[in-house]
C-alpha cells in the first residue's frame, strides 16, 4: 500500500450527534451527524502533536461520496457504507435508527469506510475524498460539478446488457455467480445468528428466575440458607453476562455485514465489464452490418432481405447519384465505427486488465479480514463458555456449602 | 450420653437378641408384633409397662420417648449407625420387561446384603415390579403411621405422551425406587419391618400378600388407621411451623420445576436454531477456498456444540427433575402425616374433654384417654425425629443434586471449550 492516504492521516469518526434541521424541501427532520477528525501523522514523530481538524457529515453525506467513487472509478470495488437501516435484528436490538447502540455501530462502520477507502492505492488520491475530509464548505457543489451523475451508468441498461452480452469474460461470469452466493450464503448466516443470539438470550434469562426463587426457599431453610442464597445471587450474575457476550456477538456480525455489502460492489464491477462488453458487441455488430450495406450499394447485389432493397425493387433504384453520396456517407461511418471499436475494445481490455487487479486485491483483503473475523469469533464464544464455567464453579461451591 | 440396654419388664421392646425372628413364628400366628425397636438405645420411658397397641393390633412403637433429651441421643446414634455400623444393604438394578398373555410389564432386580439376625441368609435377591413395591408402601404406611414413609416414583403414567418401556423411563424409575428403599434402610425404624423384610426375601411375594389379606379379614378391623371424625382445634406450634414450611417448600420446589423445564424448553429451541446455524457455514466453505477451511472448522465446532447441549439437556431431564418430583411429593405424603398427627390429637382431647365432663371414673376411659395420650406423644416424637433426619438427608440431597446440575453445566461448558 504505497503511498496511501491512511499511512499519512490519522482518520476518526470520534462523535455523532443528533440535529434537527430543515431540509431541502423546507420540512424539518431530525438527523444524526457525524463528526470526522483527520490528523497529519507525520508531525508525531517530531515529539509534537499535530492540530486536529474536524468537521460535521451526515450519513446521506457519506453515501453520495460512495456514488461518486462506484461512477468514477467503475474498475474499483468501492468499500461499502454500513447499513442505512438496521436490519438482521434479534428481538432485543431495537430496529430504530436513533437507538443509541446502532448509532455507534454505524459510526464505526464509517470510520471503517473511510479507512478502507484511504487505504485504497487509487481511491486515496481522489481529490473529492481529499474533500470530503477536510473541506467543510461547499463539498457539496463541488461534487456535483464533476457531473459523475451523467456518467452513472442506467439501471436499464445494465439489465439489458447483462441478458443479451455474448460473450463475457468467464472469470466474470464466475465472481458474479460467486457474489450472488455469497451474498445469499452470509444473508442467511445473518439470520440464523440472529434467531441463535434470540434463543441464547431467553436461556440465560431464565436462569435468572433461579435466583429469586433461591432466595425464596433460603428464607425458610436453616443450614441450606445461606449457600442456596449465595447460589442464587450467582444465578443472577449469569442471568446478566448475556447482555455482553451478544453485545460482542454484534460486533462479529457487522464485519459479515460488511462482506455482505461488499458482495454487492463486486458485482457491479462485474456489470460495468458486461455492459462494455455488450457495448463492444453491438458496436462491432453495427460495424458490420454498414460494412455489409456498404458491399451491397457498391456491388449492387441484394445479400440479405433489407426493406431498403425491397422498397427499390418495387418502387425502383436509386439514381447513381444517390447511390454514390449514400456509399460516402457509409464509408466514412465504418472508419468512425473502426476507429471507436479499436478505442472500444482497448478500454475493455484496461478494464478488464485493472478490474481483475482490484479484484484480486480484493479477494486477499476478504480473505485475510474473514479469517481475523473467524478466529475473534471464536475466542469470544470461548471466553463465554469460560464465564459459563466460573459461574458454575462458584455456584458449585455455594452448593457444596449447603 | 448412649448407655447399655436395659431390660425392661413388659412386654415391650426387648433388645435385639432377645427379640424372636418375626418370621420364625408360624404363620399361625397372628401378624406378629411388628414392633421394631430402635437398634440402639432402649431409654427410660415416661410411659412405663402399659400395653400399648393401635386397632388393628400391631403394637405401638414405644421405643420412641417424647422427651426431647432422648430424642438428641437417638438422633446421634443414628448418625453413628449411618457411618460405621451400617448391616443392612439394598441395590435395585437390571430391569427386565416380561410380556405375558394379558400384560406386560417390567421388573426390577432388588439385591440384599445383610448381617442382622432377622434374616436367614446373608445374601438375598429377588425380583419385584412397580405394583410390589407400591404395596410395599401401603403396608409401611398402615404399621407405621407415625413414620414419614418416603415416596415412590408416580404410579400412572399417561400412555401416548411418555413410553413405558423406553429406556430412560425405564432407567429414571429404577433410580427412584432405588432410592426409596435405601430410603427406608437407613431408616432406624422402618428398616426393621417385618413387610419390608418379606419384600426383600421372599421368593413368592403374592403369597405372602394374600396371607396378609386373609388374615386381616379374619380380624374383621379394617386395615386403615384412621379415627374417625374429629377436629382438631389448634395444631401446637412446632407442628404448625413445620406445616407452613412444607407448604412454602412444596411451593418453591414447584416454581423450580418449573423453572428448569423452561430453561430445558428454551435450551431445544435453542438447539434447533444452532443446528441449521452450523451447515451455513459448511455451505459457505463450499464458496470459498482459502476460507473453506476455517469456515468448515466453526461449522464442525457449531455441531458438537449441538451434541453438548443435548447431552446437558437431557441429564436434567433424567437426573435433576426427577428428583425434583419425588421431594415434592414426599412433602405432600408428610402433609398427609402431620393431618393423621392431628386426628390423634384430637382424639385425644375430645376423649380427655369427655372423661372431664363424667363424674364417673370409668376403668376403660381413663385407659382409653391414656392410649390416645400415648399415641399423641408418640406421634409427635416420631415425626419430630423423622422430619430431622428428613431435613438432613435432604440437605445432603439437594446438595447432591444442584451440586449435579452444576457440575453438568461445567461440563457442557468445558466440551464448547474444547470444540
Amino acid at each position: 500500500m504505497e503511498d496511501c492516504l491512511a499511512k499519512k492521516m490519522e482518520i476518526t469518526v470520534s462523535e455523532a450527534e443528533k440535529r434537527t434541521g430543515r431540509n431541502a424541501m423546507n420540512i424539518q427532520e431530525t438527523y444524526t451527524a457525524y463528526l470526522i477528525e483527520t490528523r497529519a501523522v507525520e508531525s508525531q514523530s517530531e515529539g509534537q502533536c499535530a492540530p486536529v481538524d474536524s468537521l460535521w457529515r451526515r450519513y446521506s453525506e457519506f453515501e453520495l461520496l460512495r456514488n461518486y467513487l462506484s461512477v468514477t472509478y467503475p474498475h474499483i470495488v468501492v468499500p461499502p457504507l454500513p447499513e442505512k437501516r438496521a436490519d438482521f435484528v434479534w428481538h432485543k436490538l431495537s430496529a430504530d435508527n436513533m437507538d443509541p447502540d446502532f448509532v455507534e455501530r454505524r459510526r464505526i462502520g464509517l470510520e471503517n469506510f473511510l479507512l478502507r477507502v484511504a487505504s485504497h492505492p487509487v481511491l486515496c488520491q481522489d481529490k473529492i475524498f481529499y474533500a470530503f475530509l477536510r473541506q467543510e464548505g461547499g463539498w457539496k457543489e463541488m461534487v456535483n460539478e464533476t457531473g459523475f451523475q451523467l456518467k452513472a451508468d442506467s439501471r436499464l441498461k445494465a439489465l439489458n446488457a447483462t441478458f443479451r452480452v455474448k460473450n463475457p469474460d468467464k472469470r466474470f461470469t464466475e465472481l458474479k455467480h460467486y457474489s450472488d452466493e455469497l451474498q445469499s450464503v452470509i444473508s442467511h448466516l445473518l439470520r440464523v445468528r440472529a434467531r441463535v443470539a434470540d434463543r441464547l438470550y431467553g436461556v440465560y434469562k431464565v436462569h435468572g428466575n433461579y435466583g429469586r426463587v433461591f432466595s425464596e426457599w433460603s428464607a425458610i431453610e436453616k443450614e441450606m440458607g445461606d449457600g442456596l442464597q449465595s447460589a442464587g445471587h450467582h444465578m443472577d450474575v449469569y442471568a446478566a453476562s448475556i447482555d455482553d457476550i451478544l453485545e460482542e456477538e454484534e460486533h462479529y456480525a457487522d464485519q459479515l455485514k460488511e462482506y455482505l455489502f461488499y458482495a454487492e460492489a463486486l458485482r457491479a464491477v462485474c456489470r460495468k465489464h458486461e455492459l462494455m462488453q455488450y457495448d463492444l458487441e453491438m458496436a462491432a455488430q453495427d460495424l458490420t452490418s454498414k460494412k455489409q450495406q456498404c458491399e451491397e450499394l457498391a456491388t449492387g447485389t441484394v445479400r440479405t432481405f433489407s426493406l431498403k432493397g425491397m422498397t427499390s425493387k418495387l418502387f425502383g433504384q436509386e439514381t447513381p447519384e444517390q447511390r454514390e453520396a449514400k456509399l460516402k456517407v457509409l464509408e466514412e461511418q465504418i472508419q468512425e465505427g473502426e476507429e471507436q471499436l479499436k478505442s472500444k475494445n482497448l478500454e475493455g481490455r484496461d478494464f478488464v486488465k485493472s478490474a481483475w487487479a482490484d479484484i484480486e486485491r480484493f479477494k486477499e483483503q476478504k480473505n485475510h479480514d474473514l479469517k481475523e473475523a473467524l478466529i475473534s469469533y471464536a475466542v469470544m464464544q470461548i471466553s463465554m463458555c469460560k464465564k459459563g464455567i466460573q459461574v458454575w464453579t462458584n455456584a458449585k461451591e455455594c452448593f457444596s456449602k449447603m | 450420653a448412649a448407655s447399655a440396654p436395659k431390660p425392661l419388664p413388659s412386654s415391650g421392646p426387648k433388645s435385639l437378641r432377645e427379640m424372636p425372628h418375626p418370621l420364625a413364628t408360624s404363620s399361625s400366628e397372628e401378624m406378629g408384633p411388628a414392633l421394631t425397636p430402635s437398634p440402639d438405645l432402649l431409654l427410660p420411658r415416661s410411659i412405663a409397662d402399659k400395653d400399648l397397641s393401635l386397632p388393628n393390633g400391631t403394637p405401638v412403637d414405644t421405643s420412641s420417648p417424647a422427651s426431647s433429651s432422648s430424642l438428641l441421643n437417638r438422633l446421634q446414634l443414628d448418625d453413628d449407625l449411618d457411618v460405621e455400623t451400617r448391616d443392612l444393604f439394598v441395590t435395585v438394578d437390571d430391569p427386565k420387561k416380561h410380556v405375558c398373555t394379558m400384560e406386560t410389564y417390567i421388573t426390577y432386580r432388588v439385591t440384599t446384603k445383610t448381617t442382622r439376625a432377622e434374616f436367614d441368609l446373608p445374601e438375598y435377591s429377588v425380583r419385584r415390579r412397580y405394583q410390589d413395591f407400591d404395596w410395599l408402601r401401603n403396608k409401611l404406611e398402615e404399621s407405621q403411621p407415625t413414620h414419614l414413609i418416603p415416596p415412590l416414583p408416580e404410579k400412572f403414567v399417561v400412555k401416548g405422551v411418555v413410553d413405558r418401556f423406553s429406556e430412560e423411563f425405564v432407567e429414571t424409575r429404577r433410580k427412584a425406587l432405588d432410592k426409596f428403599l435405601k430410603r427406608i434402610t437407613d431408616h432406624p425404624v422402618l428398616s426393621f419391618n417385618e413387610h419390608f423384610n418379606v419384600f426383600l426375601t421372599a421368593k413368592d411375594l403374592n403369597a405372602y400378600k394374600k396371607q396378609g389379606m386373609a388374615l386381616l379379614s379374619k380380624m374383621g378391623e379394617s386395615v386403615k388407621y384412621v379415627t374417625g371424625g374429629y377436629k382438631l382445634r389448634s395444631r401446637p406450634l412446632e407442628f404448625a411451623a413445620i406445616g407452613d414450611y412444607l407448604d412454602t417448600f412444596s411451593l418453591k420446589l414447584g416454581t423450580i420445576d418449573r423453572i428448569a423445564q423452561r430453561i430445558i424448553k428454551e435450551q431445544l429451541e435453542y438447539l434447533v436454531e444452532l443446528r441449521e446455524y452450523g451447515p451455513v457455514y459448511s455451505t459457505w466453505g463450499g464458496l470459498e477456498v482459502e476460507l473453506s477451511e476455517p469456515l468448515e472448522g466453526v461449522s464442525a465446532c457449531i455441531g458438537n456444540c449441538c451434541t453438548a447441549l443435548e447431552e446437558l439437556s437431557e441429564d436434567m431431564t433424567e437426573d435433576f427433575l426427577p428428583v425434583l418430583r419425588e421431594y415434592i411429593l414426599y412433602a405432600e405424603s408428610m402433609k398427609n402425616v402431620l393431618k393423621k398427627r392431628d386426628q390423634v390429637q384430637a382424639e385425644y382431647e375430645a376423649k380427655l374433654e369427655a372423661v372431664a365432663m363424667k363424674k364417673e371414673d370409668r376403668p376403660k376411659v381413663p385407659t382409653d384417654v391414656e392410649k390416645c395420650q400415648d399415641r399423641v406423644e408418640c406421634f409427635n416424637a416420631d415425626l419430630k425425629a423423622d422430619m430431622e433426619r428428613w431435613q438432613n438427608n435432604k440437605r445432603q440431597d439437594f446438595r447432591q443434586l444442584l451440586m449435579g446440575m452444576a457440575d453438568k453445566n461445567i461440563q457442557y461448558y468445558e466440551k464448547v471449550c474444547v470444540t
